[in-house]
């Protein structure tokens, strides 16, 4: 945006530091991966082990500083921010939502039917 | 009249942006509009895999043990690393493409070029390992057999491991050979034929008695189940009708077909989104080269393509934890 022009050193400097941040935690991603520690394998939370939740938020957690940092979501006006992320974030939510509860539910006649899937 | 007059209080604030609604340009607010389509789009194919993932949340394959090269290392088991190595060199290409953005807007034409240029370098690469993992995935590498209700059987060894059906699997003298139109009928054909027939395969099983079946179904610790011996050459005698080698839209060794359609269609959507976004970038260069935005006194359209490179990051980034992490 407007004002960034004025202090180069800085944008390049948050570029790298947010290059370094999302590096680390793909890193870290597949470390978990190839590990799969123990603990985090065998809690389970909202019928999902951990380590899957962890993997969830790491995502999130990039693709905010994508989204922010590289598409200069932040230089942005309120306005626009609001008008492209809410309406993602409202529209995904709701997707997933529906469509894992729907899933869910036929995981469940498949599994509890008195049908044998498995012949 | 005067009472028909009325005042909202907002007149001349044009979204606070004068003739620039939400103080961007026409163009790059439409790339965002249209980069939030595209969300939704591939938010859509996402969420469809979720639900039928959930569907067989109980028989999905383990993607560490489904992607498992890396080049130039045959033969060596190397789960996710060489997807976290395109993972970095997408990451990458998009740390230039913004150094590229940022270069413009000092308006230093030859590092824009510099950095757009490792930027297409970044995505040729990617888009290249890309294919090479449909290769991998297509071809397979152990082989398996499927049963009359569609399920797959692999084969391991008392270790656990996964053994393939070239090493095991007997010789018989068989006369079947691939149907083509000028056969039979001249609208029947078949495709290509597995390496083995199942009666070959079930023969060497019963010739090697350290050989077990597994299942798709995963145990509570996240493990396909291993059948025992006296279950595995029942299982193969009654269930077994097909060989199944690599992955097609219809049968797959990894596991349900749906894994195979999933990972072909949205992986490959998102690959085509990253050739187009090359193909872009590169028209924008030589715009560069040419001088094209320093006459013009902006380099916006390089800012434009730059939200476009990194949305396809942006998806890759969903991508890669929900097939190859979660």
């Amino acid at each position: 945006m407007a004002h960034e022009t004025s202090n180069h050193g800085s944008a390049t400097k948050r570029i790298w530091t947010v290059f370094a941040i999302l590096s680390i935690v793909t890193i870290v991603e597949v470390i978990l991966g190839i590990i799969r520690p123990e603990f985090l394998v065998e809690t389970h939370l909202f019928r999902m082990h951990l380590l899957n939740w962890v993997f969830i938020v790491l995502t999130l957690y990039k693709a905010y500083y994508i989204t922010w940092a590289f598409m200069h979501m932040e230089h942005e006006t309120k306005g626009l921010r609001r008008s492209v992320v809410w309406t993602g974030i409202f529209l995904v939510c709701y997707l997933i939502f529906i469509l894992l509860t729907e899933g869910d539910y036929i995981f469940d006649v498949y599994h509890d039917g008195y049908i044998s899937w498995d012949f | 009249m005067d009472a028909t007059a009325v005042k909202t209080g907002t007149e001349g604030k044009i979204w606070g942006g004068d003739n620039e609604p939400l103080k961007v340009s026409y163009g790059k607010m439409m790339m965002w509009f249209f980069i939030l389509s595209d969300a939704l789009t591939f938010s859509g194919f996402l969420a469809a895999y979720g639900f039928s993932r959930f569907k067989f949340v109980n028989q999905w394959p383990i993607a560490d043990e489904v992607f498992t090269h890396f080049p130039f290392l045959h033969g060596v088991d190397a789960p996710m690393y060489y997807v976290a190595l395109m993972t970095f060199i997408l990451i990458f290409s998009s740390v230039t493409m913004v150094l590229a953005v940022d270069a413009g807007h000092h308006m230093k034409k030859n590092k824009v070029i510099w950095y757009m240029f490792f930027t297409i370098i970044g995505g040729i690469i990617f888009v290249g390992s890309q294919a090479w993992e449909w290769s991998n995935f297509i071809s397979g590498e152990y082989g398996a057999v499927e049963t009359k209700g569609g399920k797959i059987l692999q084969f391991v060894n008392a270790e656990g491991e996964q053994v393939a059906l070239e090493s095991f699997a007997a010789s018989l003298p068989s006369e079947r050979t691939q149907l083509t139109k000028n056969e039979a009928l001249w609208y029947e054909s078949e495709g290509s034929m597995p390496d083995y027939s199942i009666a070959e395969v079930v023969e060497g099983f019963k010739a090697n008695p350290d050989l077990l079946v597994r299942t798709q179904i995963l145990t509570e610790r996240g493990e396909k189940t291993i059948l025992s011996r006296e279950e595995s050459v029942a299982k193969l005698e009654s269930d077994a009708i097909g060989v199944v080698q690599g992955a097609n839209l219809v049968h797959n060794e990894y596991g349900p077909p749906l894994f195979a359609d999933f990972f072909f269609f949205i992986t490959g959507f998102h690959g085509f989104h990253v050739f187009s976004g090359v193909i872009i970038n590169i028209i924008i260069f030589i715009n560069v080269i040419l001088g094209t935005y320093e006459r013009r006194g902006s380099y916006e359209m390089v800012e434009k393509v730059g939200l476009y490179w990194h949305f396809v990051d942006l998806v890759w980034v969903f991508v890669f934890t929900f097939f190859y992490l979660v």
